[in-house]
């Protein structure tokens, strides 16, 4: 599927969209990571939990839980919130 | 086999980037090189001395993780580390916790080439033995339910979070360490650290609370004379101590600084070769904690006599409305003959003295605020 990676993280894949598989949030988010190393870790914190600033969505509905399933034909926006000086 | 140069480059970390000042022998001239990771918040930019060209980087933004970045060209290129601090899943009932930030980083003992220290908010020790290229949980401290009640919480800490901080070897013995933490006072161990210990008596803590509680203790900053490792200099939240060891109990040589300006600040200084030589920056720490310069007048103040006496040193900065102070990291001394101090103040200027303090002068200016300074020798 298709991610969207915010600008503060284009360090690591070189641009906006990405294409990255996997049946839940979680999983793609691996995906993100064997693809581009590092990247998991600035959005998800050791105990699993997505970042305070981090925000996921999926058919643009807010998602919390790195278990939530995906399907394949939708889109995955990573978007980080505008917050912070 | 390659020698030390005589030339000082200045590794600032600041809430914006980083910047290399590469300096001239004389100190005369400099060199801007950045900003490095520019809108990265970099609290800690450390060169490594035992090859004196790899620097390690601890970096974060406002909303990212916190990482760290590696150099073995002295900043020409950067490369994330593959696994940065982060605790352990949680256990023993013990909250979970996330590292926020790494805050500290220490290269281990000169024996042990390639070890590197990293103390991190919320309070986190950790270890890495490839360069910083993967960290792992340091010693029992981190997960024991001793000291995750000496942690305290968010809510005891600073305002951006409570941290551990100056991990320090012992040169001549690897498994001699000590660390602090704000708060959670001062730790030590003998065993490479397996097991740690409170070295905490003769600190004072805010009046009214008790001083035998290891978590109401706020060291700032510790540091050990490079030229006598038994002696430990210490800024604390309660005054400027002084530590002689195999002794145990600080004393407060804070106590002869002049009175209206207190003995409260952020950083602590040593001198190379002289352990009776400690500078300091006072901070207003009067009720609400205004953490400015007192009275809008900064000055850095010297003991030449290991604590009995301080001197003031202000010659060439402002002697009004300048309302900067340092924090804990953004102070050093350089190595040379007639030592060079240096720091980074809040309003990001950087600030040179080529003779002990005697005199002080602007080395730059209109950088982001300062978070930490290091004077390093590459080779």
């Amino acid at each position: 599927m298709r991610v969207l990676i915010p600008s503060a993280l284009h360090s690591y894949t070189g641009g906006a969209w990405v294409e990255a598989a996997g049946g839940t949030v979680g999983a793609v988010l691996d995906d993100l990571d064997r693809q581009f190393p590092g990247i998991r870790f600035r959005m998800v914190d050791e105990q699993g939990a997505i970042r305070r600033h981090m925000r996921i969505f999926w058919q643009r509905e807010m998602v919390f839980d790195l278990s939530t399933p995906l399907d394949a034909a939708g889109e995955l926006m990573i978007v980080q919130a505008l917050s912070g000086g | 086999m390659t020698t030390m140069t005589t030339e000082p480059v200045l590794l600032v970390a600041t809430r914006k980037g980083a910047w290399l000042f590469h300096g001239d022998a004389a100190r005369r001239t400099w060199r801007a090189d950045g900003p490095h990771f520019l809108g990265h918040i970099i609290n800690h930019l450390t060169l490594d001395p035992r090859g004196g060209r790899t620097l390690l980087a601890a970096a974060k933004t406002g909303h990212l993780g916190p990482t760290i970045f590696r150099s073995t060209d002295l900043g020409k290129t950067w490369k994330e580390a593959a696994k940065p601090p982060a605790f352990a899943p949680a256990k023993n009932d013990l909250a979970a916790r996330s590292v926020d930030h790494t805050f500290w980083l220490t290269p281990a003992h000169a024996g042990e080439p390639g070890v590197w220290y990293a103390g991190t908010s919320p309070q986190g020790l950790f270890r890495s033995e490839d360069g910083g290229e993967t960290w792992a949980p340091f010693s029992c401290i981190n997960d024991d339910p001793r000291y995750r009640k000496w942690f305290g919480t968010v809510q005891d800490g600073t305002p951006d979070g409570p941290k551990l901080h100056s991990i320090l070897v012992d040169p001549r013995d690897p498994k001699h360490l000590y660390f602090a933490m704000s708060g959670g006072g001062v730790h030590e161990s003998t065993d490479g650290g397996q097991s740690f210990a409170p070295l905490v008596e003769g600190m004072q803590v805010v009046q009214g609370f008790d001083p035998d509680e290891v978590s109401f203790h706020d060291p700032h900053c510790v540091r050990m004379c490079p030229t006598n490792a038994d002696r430990l200099y210490q800024q604390n939240h309660c005054g400027i101590y002084r530590l002689d060891r195999p002794g145990k109990r600080w004393r407060r040589i804070g106590e002869a600084m002049p009175k209206d300006v207190g003995d409260i600040g952020f950083p602590m200084v040593v001198h190379p070769r002289d352990d009776q030589v400690a500078w300091v920056l006072p901070m207003d720490g009067s009720d609400v904690w205004p953490r400015v310069s007192p009275g809008g007048r900064p000055a850095v103040y010297i003991t030449r006599d290991g604590g009995e006496t301080w001197q003031r040193q202000d010659a060439g900065m402002p002697s009004e409305q300048a309302w900067w102070t340092v924090k804990r990291q953004a102070m050093g001394a350089d190595r040379a003959e007639a030592v060079g101090l240096y720091f980074g103040t809040t309003s990001g200027e950087l600030w040179l003295s080529r003779d002990e303090g005697a005199h002080w002068e602007v080395l730059a200016r209109h950088l982001p605020e300062i978070y930490a300074l290091e004077i390093a020798y590459p080779r």
